[in-house]
């Protein structure tokens, strides 16, 4: 039997100088999209560096994605105990550095990060109870983060959405101060589909370069294995996104 | 040996997706007193020997930092409980 490969092959693309550029992908007790996270970075061009949570260095990434999944089976609370895992002490205060490490939280990636602190609010249970897994339509209200910078502001971008725990809320004055701050990142179009205050879908912190979502980029970045309706790789643009900031690139 | 326990619950604010689901389930059985229900968590730390007030107080502390999130969630209670 052949040992399956942590990150599996992935064409490289064309750009090649973004080859270069590192970005880290952590794997808990229970995470589910650490691949596809990984080889969404490839197919981006970049370098995929996967991370073990009981790391206690981030090995000179350029930058973190934190995947979706489930884990430690979302005891507790979702994200609750992987929030204290040794690698996140480094991704928090790396996030909070001058050096301001692009974090991406994807799903239960966002619940860690808001149990982090690193963004306002929590995910409580879908309003409507169930487990719901569909072809999202988001739009791109921030388009000046590190991750979304290769979006045009007001784009609607299809991926696909997986979730039980993904109703956003926080109070009303957060609300208000994340929209007066141009915050909100992405909002559910044309149906809200956990009852997230505002149809928040992501947000990001105020210096643009923590951003969170419950849907799912990394699901949405090859032909023939996203979204049907259209290219099924509107993913992309976030991977794109953070490896033109790292190599500093222009657009 | 001694447990304290922690009581969390949803803040009131905040709608209990859960709970709500219960109180829908309560009238199928016959039970039909109940208008609401709130679901909420308890823990019980045990304690090899005396709960001393600074074990206590760790206590408070693990129950503000990690037994509950404090956007969502309120400490109602934190109690000694003897075997």
């Amino acid at each position: 039997m052949t040992e399956l490969p942590l990150i599996g092959e992935a064409p490289v693309a064309a750009e090649s100088r973004l080859n270069g550029a590192r970005i880290g992908v952590v794997t808990f007790p229970g995470t589910l999209d650490d691949r596809d996270a990984a080889r969404a970075v490839r197919l981006a061009g970049g370098t995929a560096v996967a991370l073990w949570h009981a790391d206690t260095e981030l090995a000179d990434v350029d930058a973190v994605v934190i995947p979706g999944g489930f884990s430690y089976g979302d005891y507790l609370r979702a994200g609750a105990i992987s929030r204290f895992a040794p690698l996140m002490s480094k991704i928090i205060d790396a996030a909070n550095s001058d050096a301001k490490l692009p974090v991406l939280g994807i799903c239960n990636g966002f619940q860690i990060l808001t149990e982090s602190h690193l963004l306002p609010g929590s995910m409580i249970k879908n309003d409507h109870l169930k487990f719901l897994c569909r072809d999202q339509v988001l739009r791109v209200e921030n388009n000046t983060t590190a991750w979304t910078a290769d979006y045009e502001a007001g784009q609607e971008i299809l991926v696909p959405l997986k979730n039980q725990d993904g109703q956003y809320i926080a109070d009303d004055k957060t609300l208000d101060a994340l929209e007066a701050e141009g915050r909100v990142a992405f909002r559910y179009v044309g149906f809200n589909p956990n009852g997230s205050r505002r149809d928040i879908a992501g947000i990001t912190n105020a210096a643009g370069n923590v951003v969170g979502l419950m849907p799912h980029p990394e699901h949405a970045v090859e032909p023939g294995f996203g979204p049907e309706s259209n290219s099924g790789t509107d993913g992309l643009g976030f991977f794109t996104s953070v490896l033109n900031k790292i190599v500093g690139g222009a657009k | 040996m001694p447990r304290i326990v922690v009581d969390v619950m949803p803040k009131p604010e905040i709608l209990d997706p859960q709970g709500k689901a219960i109180v829908g389930a309560l009238p199928r059985l016959g039970f039909t007193s109940f208008s609401a229900v709130r679901q909420g968590k308890r823990f019980e730390l045990t304690v090899d020997g005396e709960v001393t007030d600074a074990i206590l107080a760790q206590a408070r502390e693990a129950a503000e930092t990690l037994l509950s999130n404090p956007v969502i969630e309120d400490v109602v209670n934190v109690e000694v409980v003897e075997a």
